[in-house]
């Protein structure tokens, strides 16, 4: 019998530059990936009815020319018979999900949040950071409890890196209530002792509130400003050097291999397996890293 | 009749930040409040007002935070209004991807350009004149690739229309002009120099004689061409293959080399004698490397499946004028290097180098010279658009400073790639061409700008340049094109590659073209930006973005096909032949036939140089007396000195700077640029995994060398070796498996009697230079991999009104007393890779726990000459650093095994501003003490307290391990120079004692203070 794997695809193309670690992800929480390019599937060539998650990674599409995410956005939008598969693509209660410019490109969309639930109409946006400056920098993230987010689900904390210079979230006035009350807040950038904040350099963009990532009513789109695919690794931590030292001196000599980022892969992965009645991915899917050659 | 334009502005709605705003404030030094910004589209094109309106709204504006306006406004309370746009022919990303995106929603090509607009409303107490108004866009913008329209509003004036480039029919160019090679050597010089030929009367000359050749005259009646003189496609042609940033002149002529009574003749040149040979004589210790010196970036092996190759290049001359395109083309003009290298490959990594004057510059600046904060900000700009939004991390560099640098500013970039090591069953690094392969060109298209670059470059700068040498790059059409190619590869769709840069398709096919054995070029069918160029400017032009391919013809509809799809260009310019010939047509009309044997090997003439040494002058007997030197035995705090260094222009945070680059896509990166618990101290190198599933990784570092005034350039030249191989070791690299690149950039060492009265002396130096890179690299067993050289470092203009003047260069008999000279120092970057066996085994540079011993590693003399510290104090002269390499190598790779056994907790290299500053960096990053006796060094006694604590004596390393690994650590360092010299302790403050005595005392979070409170820029 052949495994039925979860499949996820992840887009790549015009300027989009993270789609080999986005995919190293779901490799290593045992879906089936797929790179394509975007032409390929708004050609139809890559048909989306195959997939359960459609993934915008980060990058620079188009350069952020226009603003950051616009003009994939405005590709997108005027390419109706995608358009059209994505409607039927999240009615069948599949997953999307967007990091950094991917998220960019969602918001600009008006496919997160969709309080009032109008497909394509933009209800939040994204303006430059008040730095005014693109910035690489790890933040500290809360996660909320009260959000369906099935992505963040068994989280409390997060440590993943920021890298953006278009980061603040923006909500029109008569939605914030709203967006800050139901739980489509998934994540707060957190000062040093864990609050919620709007202060540089813990909040990196001056976003309301701290909100540095939103889902739908569902939980199933979900959009982030860090990069949960750039912390698959102990070795991606900024102070894993520090964090192995300690850890020998208090006598133990097997380090982690797993980083932050990992569990929002797993999740994801899980639950869409489980919706879709296919192969829940094994207990040990994290290969041990042994160098090759010398 | 004039066009049809409509004007769309776009600007945030109150209550919203305004951006644009905000930046001219701060470039303007004007309250931001007095300012307003819009971003303006132009489109060619007669749209209803209301459908403008609608088209702006949901494609170009956000609806949420911005409004827009259509036509002029004339509305907005504003004094003046400036506006910035490019100039016709230079790259408008914006504008070319609005075009890109309107035109998919109206159903017809549209072309658009973009400005900014700013408002400037009235000043209270400055009258505001056009004059200053003029000098603010002039700040704004920069005249020599952007247009400026200003209008005063106050009083109803309205602003002139921009000159958009022309439409319609274009007159067609001639095939080509018949230039005769005059007889005296002052017209041919006057030919060199009306064309900006850069060739000399001897290459002219040389050029005569081939086209006297019997066969050769008989082959060019044939062909239709004129035969006693050149067509001014050929004569292009010749002169870009023949620049010296092409072909490396200096590097490979004969120089009669003296020193003192003793007359050295290096026959076969600087490259094949110091740096080739260097490697030669390495390479059958090195079963790791693959190919060296051949390609456009040098390859080694990574592990079984996969190489890496390396390449850094600088991007000088073109930074010195647009600071922010020449970065960007810089950085994304050497991304083509490892992307045309073999069969190309995955871009993985960028470095960046800066040598700039001190951004805090305050006497006059020569008319031609832009502000070195100016250029900071714009270089520093560059290389993060290019690096960012290419999708490479940016993970290593350096930003050095000196007033030398003011008149030709250094812009050294790298990036390495990770290769297949083979492609469809054949090796990717390797090229072969066959004859009746197609000429393709991929990416951009062809257009005015970059037209002379490596003549250019190959001179030396002046206030009177053309503008077509300066370009705005395109990372994302480049990304696009790179994307697309390694689609390609992975189809087996071609067969060789190489980058379009220097010297464009003449440069490029030529190179390939020696593969096969000849080719034939259509400069008719060359996709252009716009109509109407000429010939030979389509041969020679550096447009950026190509990428030239070797594909055999039955390979070019699924080329073409996945092209399409992609949206990137590529188009059939002609075939590879083996004709032994370099050829062009256009319209089917011969317009270039050249030997492609004599064009790249036998016609050009080598010269001789003549090359000196001068006495090196260690110093004591200069300023820098003995006494002078100990005076300072019984000065007991050095504190204040070790806050001033930490302070320093060259030694201080970078932090603001690395965070404007991502060092962290594509997933990879172990060693980040910066370190410790908090993410602020500096790493001493980057380690990165290339692969997501293997922890082998690999570490890039690089050491800067910059001859101080009289210093000596062959320590300077090992020292930045070591420095180099010493940073990677630091962070985890096996020292047995490290390569390095060599970029030398040296003020011009031709003698000319006027303007270069001391070249032979510069020449002396390089060969000096030569030497010690060839010595280190032999000591050491690092080869050499690649490298590049950048040898017209001046700046020739007038002198500013000012009685004295700090870096002037001497001109010779004949110079105007207003000329004014400006060198740079001699400088040489080596940038080394490495490979670090397991990833986590990498070291950062952060003290860690209380309790861990620190170590120093290496000797420490009395070498302040041209340190951060002389510097400070304001002293020349003196014993520069030097290292004893063969000890240094024991030392590195006794340390790498105690790495492997994971016994080190930190390890940093002592360098700019000496252990004291070493340690301070430690303590910072870890934000955590130390106690430390300094007089335990060896050699200590001898030493006065200031050459202990800030002395750059090379091959040093701080380490520091548990306590209960004294023993094993020490075991295995035996007989070397390492000494135990304190402790990491839990209370944030470090102590450093020399005999006794405490003299340097200080809370940690005071160097940190220091260290992080000079302006960043």
């Amino acid at each position: 019998m052949v495994e039925k794997r979860v499949r996820a695809l992840v887009l790549t193309g015009y300027g989009i530059n993270c789609e080999q670690e986005m995919a190293h992800g779901y490799r290593l929480a045992g879906a089936r990936v797929t790179i394509a390019h975007l032409s390929d599937v708004i050609e139809g060539d890559i048909n989306l009815d195959d997939f359960q998650i459609l993934n915008f990674p980060g990058g620079f599409s188009f350069g952020d020319h226009l603003a950051a995410g616009r003009a994939l956005a405005n590709k997108l939008k005027v390419t109706r018979s995608f358009w059209n598969r994505l409607k039927k693509f999240i009615k069948d209660g599949k997953y999307i999900w967007g990091v950094c410019n991917g998220f960019q490109v969602m918001v600009k969309l008006g496919l997160l949040p969709m309080i009032e639930g109008k497909f394509g109409e933009p209800e939040v946006t994204m303006l430059a950071n008040d730095s005014g400056i693109f910035e690489d920098r790890w933040v500290r993230l809360l996660v909320n409890h009260n959000s369906p987010c099935v992505y963040t689900r068994s989280l409390n904390e997060l440590v993943l890196p920021c890298r953006h210079a278009e980061g603040k979230i923006v909500v029109r006035p008569d939605l914030r209530e709203r967006l800050m009350a139901a739980g489509y807040v998934v994540l707060q950038y957190a000062d040093e002792v864990g609050v919620p904040t709007e202060k540089y350099p813990f909040n990196p963009n001056g976003s309301e509130a701290g909100v540095a990532g939103i889902c739908d009513d569902t939980g199933h789109i979900f959009g982030l400003m860090p990069h949960p695919e750039a912390h698959l690794f102990f070795t991606n931590h900024p102070n894993w050097t520090r964090k192995k030292v300690e850890l020998f001196r208090s006598g133990i000599r097997t380090l982690p291999v797993e980083g932050e980022g990992m569990q929002l892969f797993r999740n994801v992965v899980r639950q869409a397996a489980e919706d879709f009645a296919l192969m829940m991915p094994g207990e040990i899917e994290f290969p041990n890293l042994q160098p090759v050659g010398n | 009749m004039s066009d049809p334009i409509t004007r769309i502005e776009v600007r945030p709605k109150s209550g919203f930040a305004d951006l644009l705003a905000r930046r001219a404030a701060k470039l303007l030094d004007l309250p931001p409040t007095h300012l307003a910004g819009g971003r303006v589209y132009y489109l060619r094109a007669a749209i209803p007002d209301y459908r403008a309106y609608q088209l702006a709204m949901n494609y170009l504006a956000d609806p949420l935070a911005e409004e827009v306006i259509i036509g002029e406004d004339t509305t907005s309370e504003c004094a003046w209004s400036i506006e910035v746009g490019l100039r016709p022919g230079v790259t408008d990303n914006e504008g070319r991807v609005a075009s890109e995106i309107l035109a998919q929603v109206i159903g017809y090509p549209l072309e658009v350009y973009f400005a900014r607009h700013y408002r400037l409303k009235e000043l209270p107490d400055v009258r505001v004149e056009r004059a200053l108004v003029e000098s603010y866009s002039e700040r704004l913008g920069n005249s020599l690739i952007e247009q400026f329209r200003i209008a005063h509003r106050a009083s109803g004036e309205s602003p002139l229309p921009w000159q958009f480039p022309a439409v319609g029919p274009v007159q067609l160019p001639r095939p080509f002009a018949v230039i005769e090679l005059p007889t005296t050597e002052s017209e041919l010089l006057a030919l060199s120099q009306q064309r900006f030929l850069a060739l000399s009367t001897t290459e002219l000359r040389a050029i005569r004689d081939y086209l006297a050749d019997p066969a050769i005259a008989a082959d060019r009646v044939a062909k239709g061409l004129p035969v006693a003189a050149l067509t001014d496609v050929e004569l292009e042609a010749i002169a870009q293959t023949w620049s010296e940033h092409c072909k490396h002149k200096v590097f490979n002529d004969r120089i009669n080399y003296r020193q003192g009574d003793h007359l050295e003749v290096i026959e076969s040149g600087l490259f094949n004698t110091y740096i080739r040979g260097a490697t030669q004589a390495l390479a059958a210790r090195c079963d790791w490397l693959v190919s060296v010196f051949e390609d456009n970036a040098g390859v080694i092996r990574f592990d079984d499946d996969y190489l890496l190759t390396f390449k850094v290049e600088t991007h000088n001359s073109p930074s010195a004028l647009e600071p922010y395109g020449g970065a960007l083309t810089g950085i994304c003009g050497v991304n083509r290097d490892p992307a045309g290298t073999g069969l190309g490959c995955k871009l993985i990594f960028n470095t960046d180098v800066f040598c700039l004057a001190p951004p805090d510059w305050s006497w006059p600046l020569p008319e031609g010279v832009l502000h070195p904060a100016r250029i900071l900000a714009g270089v520093r700009k560059g290389v993060e658009d290019g690096g960012n939004q290419s999708g490479i991390p940016t993970v290593n560099g350096a930003v050095f400073f000196d007033e030398r640098f003011l008149g030709r500013p250094l812009v050294f970039c790298g990036t390495g790639g990770l290769m297949p090591k083979a492609v469809a069953g054949s090796p990717a690094w390797f090229k072969q061409i066959l004859p009746g392969d197609l000429v393709v060109m991929v990416g951009g298209r062809v257009g005015r700008d970059g037209i002379h670059g490596a003549t250019f470059s190959s001179d030396r700068l002046s206030a009177e340049i053309p503008a077509s040498v300066v370009q705005i790059g395109d990372p994302i059409t480049q990304k696009r094109a790179l994307d697309f190619l390694g689609e390609a590869r992975e189809a087996g769709l071609y067969r060789a590659i190489t980058d379009n840069g220097a010297g464009g398709l003449s440069s490029s096919v030529g190179e390939l073209a020696r593969l096969s054995g000849g080719c034939e070029i259509m400069l008719d069918v060359v996709p252009l930006k716009m109509p109407g160029l000429e010939p030979w400017e389509i041969l020679v032009s550096e447009s950026q973005e190509r990428m030239t391919l070797a594909v055999p013809p039955r390979c070019w509809d699924k080329l073409a096909q996945l092209a399409t799809v992609r949206g990137v260009e590529v188009s059939q310019i002609g075939t590879f032949t083996d004709s032994g010939q370099l050829v062009a047509t256009w319209l089917d009309k011969t317009v270039a036939s050249l030997d492609l044997k004599w064009l790249h090997e036998t016609g050009l003439p080598r010269r001789t140089l003549e090359a000196e040494a001068l006495p090196v002058e260690p110093g004591p007997e200069r300023e820098w007396t003995p006494e002078r030197a100990m005076a300072d035995v019984d000065l007991e705090d050095q504190t204040s000195t070790l806050l001033a260094l930490l302070g320093s222009l060259n030694i201080c945070s970078r932090e603001g700077l690395i965070r404007q680059y991502d060092h962290e896509v594509q997933g990879g990166l172990v060693v980040k640029p910066l370190v410790g618990s908090k993410s602020d101290g500096p790493a001493d190198a980057a380690v990165l995994r290339p692969r997501l599933d293997s922890d082998r990784a690999i570490a890039i570092s690089n050491g800067l060398g910059c001859c101080p005034e009289h210093g000596d350039p062959y320590r300077m030249a090992v020292t930045a070796v070591d420095e180099a191989i010493r940073n990677a070791v630091a962070v985890g690299a096996d020292p047995d498996h490290l390569a390095i690149l060599d970029n030398f950039c040296w003020p011009d060492p031709v003698h000319d009697p006027r303007y270069n009265p001391d070249g032979k002396y510069k020449l002396g130096a390089l060969v000096q230079a030569c030497r010690g890179l060839h010595d280190a690299s032999i000591a050491y067993g690092t080869p050499l991999i690649s490298g590049k050289d950048s040898v017209k470092n001046d700046f020739l203009g007038r002198r500013p009104p000012v009685e004295t003047w700090p870096t002037a260069a001497p001109l010779g008999p004949g110079a105007s007393p207003d000329e004014l000279k400006l060198s740079i120092p001699y400088t040489l970057l080596i940038s080394a890779i490495g490979i670090v066996p397991s990833a986590v085994r990498a070291v950062t540079m952060d003290f860690k726990l209380p309790g861990d011993l620190i170590y120093l590693i290496g000797l420490t003399r009395d070498e302040r000459g041209g340190t951060q510290w002389a510097k400070l104090q304001g002293m020349g002269g003196g014993v520069v650093p030097m290292v004893d390499a063969l000890l240094a190598k024991r030392c590195y790779r006794a340390l790498h095994q105690a790495m492997q056994a994971e016994m080190v907790t930190a390890c940093h290299d002592v360098s700019d501003g000496g252990l004291a500053v070493a340690l301070a960096e430690c303590a910072l990053a870890g934000e955590i003490g130390s106690r430390c006796d300094l007089s335990a060094l060896p050699g200590a006694a001898e030493l006065a307290v200031a050459a202990i604590l800030f002395s750059e004596s090379a091959g040093r390393l701080l380490v520091t391990i548990a306590p209960e690994d004294r023993a094993r650590f020490e075991a295995l360092l035996t007989d070397l120079p390492v000494v135990c010299i304190g402790q990491v302790i839990a209370s944030a403050d470090i102590t450093l004692k020399v005999r006794g005595r405490v003299v340097v005392r200080a809370a940690v979070e005071r160097l940190k203070r220091s260290w992080q409170e000079t302006p960043q820029w």
